[in-house]
């Protein structure tokens, strides 16, 4: 499964590995777990013991300080999955260590250690205690770990103030609102300072607007202090905003891992091309994903003349041409005719003086959505150039209708 | 073949098996409910009838409303005024030490039987016969164990009683959100501290149910109760039966349905956090005193 593991550099340590997981339901957990070893198809396992195969074979990597978004249609296995790594669901076979250790094997008492110091978990449909009030929810996690209740108040009530509900905090949970009652999840979710954080459809519950603010909350307290969160999500709108890496998953298999940029661009099958269906492309991709290299770029140097620029032009049937610097850098861009032109008027810097007037460079970050205009009127193709000025491809309007239509 | 043997043979030689060989054990079963049963019933015969009046009118007010408060006035006054009132404390007591111990019986067993399916299997049987045996077949033998008096009374009325505790605690737990389960286990719960945190404050709703219904239950075992010796308002139903003494009969059987409205509707609010006028008075004291002890526990 290691090629479909895609992006990150190997500076970012592995929090969480899983290997070969395997979630049998049913009674004859190991007769049907050997058969799906062996490939055989779910409806024969389910004809053959009755049992279903939660989740087939995942094998993951979960980098430390990354949203990791776990998405699928309802019966994917996805929640399934989150619930493994915490043995909310054991799982039937596979390893999956965090921080280096087997959680598979750990005994009961070590698990529950793990449960109070290294995860948290973030509900649908929030979980919060009706009996308690919000301070007492929030410190839930730290009551039950033994700490005494003047600090767990102090932790709690600090927890609170990062999701701005400290008026709140002597209300009973039913006397808030949706997104008020996620907020207090979150916070309770976070006053035990977890290593990871496991967000179940956490935001699905909640109505657009305020899904938003809350995607936006979780990446703003992500930037504050970064904790490994896993996320599952249907919703390939939120997984796309908020994930680093999203694991796609189909019939609880996993069939694609990557970035949000490569999940669109390179879809692994059509289960995953299904969900962009409705997905804005223009949002999601930037300008330097379809920035394409192949046209003419001409260094320029000393040696290199306009005039043999010109004649490369004309041997490889481009009627323009990109002039970046040896460090790569763009300095322009030259069509023929003005160019021939140039040449023919004697000019003293003919390169210069071929430049296109206002063709000003689109920035590699740009949104598509922010450019079509820009594309659609220009008669030439538009370079793309990196912050620091680097030519890195350039854009035309037939390259652009390809990618709104194959996403499409 | 014939098959040749007798469930009523078998049923007599157990019990005489039972009374000759587990006497001792029988003599601590009796000193033990015997103890709690007469404690309450001391208890409550030595309250002034004016005082128990004023403390069932004030339990009204603050469990249920000024309305109700008024009528349990007005109906308590009435059986005094019938001169049933240390009958009605005797039946009271045998009530609540019925309720007592099969509270304190029947919720160890919900909690046992939501936790296995085995337990529950078992247990579910045991209930029904609890439930449907008519009481008479078992008065029999409990006065052969315990003699006459309170305690058998009071075996019997938790025989008949206690099931609706134990199912009700089971079902209560069961029935807690799967998320809240989650949520205690996801966050590092022994399974003690599951049960004290998360399932039992949950299920509380249903529990007070089951207690609700016991009490009901344990007055309509009253008269039946009181043919082997308990005593209390089903002597004086009884009497009236056995007399054709239509009067004592009605009057006996009025004070068991005030003592049953005005225990109703008090263990029923107790399931729900209470209403009327003193809740609004202890909310009042709780908004006025920021982080107060409101938010404890």
């Amino acid at each position: 499964m290691s090629d479909l593991q895609t992006g990150h550099d190997g500076s970012s340590s592995v929090k969480v590995r899983a290997r070969n997981i395997y979630k049998v339901f049913g009674d004859e957990p190991e007769r049907a777990l050997k058969m799906a070893v062996a490939g055989e198809a779910k409806s024969d396992i389910l004809a053959a013991t009755g049992c279903t195969i939660g989740v087939d074979n995942a094998s993951f990597e979960i980098l430390s300080g990354e949203i990791f978004v776990i998405m699928g249609l309802s019966g994917s296995g996805k929640s399934t999955l989150l619930r493994l790594l915490n043995r909310l669901i054991e799982p039937t076979s596979g390893s999956i260590e965090i921080g280096g250790q087997d959680i598979t094997r750990m005994s009961r008492r070590d698990l529950i250690t793990l449960r109070r110091r290294e995860m948290s978990m973030v509900f649908q449909s929030f979980a919060l205690l009706p009996n308690r009030s919000v301070l007492d929810n929030v410190a839930f996690g730290l009551e039950v770990s033994g700490m005494a209740e003047g600090q767990r108040k102090d932790k709690a009530m600090a927890a609170l103030e990062a999701v701005g509900l400290t008026p709140y905090a002597h209300s009973r949970p039913d006397e808030l609102s949706g997104g008020m009652k996620q907020r207090v999840g979150l916070a309770r979710a976070l006053a035990t300072e977890p290593g990871i954080l496991l967000m179940d459809e956490a935001f699905s519950a909640l109505d657009p607007l305020i899904r938003t603010e809350m995607q936006d909350e979780l990446i703003r307290l992500q930037a504050e202090s970064s904790r490994t969160v896993v996320f599952v999500s249907h919703d390939l709108d939120e997984a796309m905003r908020i994930g680093d890496r999203i694991c796609i998953m189909q019939h609880g298999r996993i069939v694609q891992i990557g970035t949000p940029d490569e999940i669109v661009s390179k879809p692994a099958n059509d289960y995953v091309r299904s969900f962009f269906r409705n997905v804005d492309v223009s949002q999601v991709f930037k300008a330097r994903d379809i920035a394409r290299k192949s046209r003419l770029t001409i260094i320029e140097r000393h040696g290199v003349s306009a005039a043999s620029a010109l004649r490369q032009m004309e041997r490889s049937g481009h009627d323009f041409a990109v002039l970046v610097g040896r460090d790569g850098r763009y300095h322009g861009m030259i069509s023929q005719d003005l160019l021939v032109e140039k040449l023919r008027g004697q000019a003293a810097d003919p390169y210069r003086e071929a430049f296109l007037p206002e063709h000003h460079p689109i920035p590699a970050a740009e949104p598509l959505s922010n450019i079509l205009g820009r594309v659609a009127e220009s008669r030439w193709p538009l370079p793309v150039v990196e912050e620091d000025g680097r030519y890195i491809g350039s854009i035309s309007k037939s390259s652009l209708l390809e990618t709104l239509d194959r996403a499409g | 073949m014939k098959l040749d043997f007798s469930i009523g043979q078998g049923a007599d030689i157990v019990v005489n098996y039972i009374l000759d060989n587990f006497t001792p054990a029988l003599d601590a079963i009796a000193a033990t409910i015997g103890f709690v049963a007469n404690g309450v019933q001391d208890l409550l015969v030595a309250i002034p009838s004016l005082a128990g009046i004023v403390i069932l009118t004030l339990l009204s007010l603050w469990r249920v409303g000024w309305k109700f408060a008024v009528f349990a006035l007005l109906a308590l006054a009435l059986v005094e005024h019938m001169g049933l009132w240390r009958a009605m404390m005797q039946t009271l007591a045998l009530v609540l030490s019925a309720t007592l111990i099969a509270v304190v019986l029947g919720i160890p067993l919900g909690i046992a039987m939501a936790r296995s399916q085995r337990v529950a299997g078992l247990v579910r049987p045991v209930l029904d016969l609890m439930q449907t045996m008519p009481a008479f077949v078992y008065l029999i033998p409990a006065a052969m164990f315990f003699g006459l008096g309170v305690v058998p009374g009071t075996i019997a009325t938790v025989i008949f009683a206690m099931p609706p505790m134990v199912r009700l605690t089971n079902l209560g737990i069961r029935q807690v959100h799967p998320e809240y389960v989650e949520a205690g286990l996801a966050f590092g719960c022994t399974p003690w501290q599951l049960l004290f945190k998360v399932q039992l404050p949950n299920a509380m709703a249903s529990i007070m149910a089951g207690v609700n219904q016991t009490i009901m239950l344990s007055l309509s075992m009253v008269v039946i109760a009181s043919m082997i010796g308990a005593g209390g308002l089903g002597n004086h139903v009884l009497t009236g039966i056995q007399r054709l003494d239509v009067g004592a009969g009605f009057e006996g059987g009025l004070a068991v349905v005030v003592l049953a409205v005005i225990l109703d509707r008090i263990t029923q609010s107790l399931g729900k956090g209470g209403s009327g006028l003193f809740r609004r008075l202890s909310l009042r004291s709780a908004a006025a005193s920021p982080a107060g002890k409101s938010a404890g526990g």
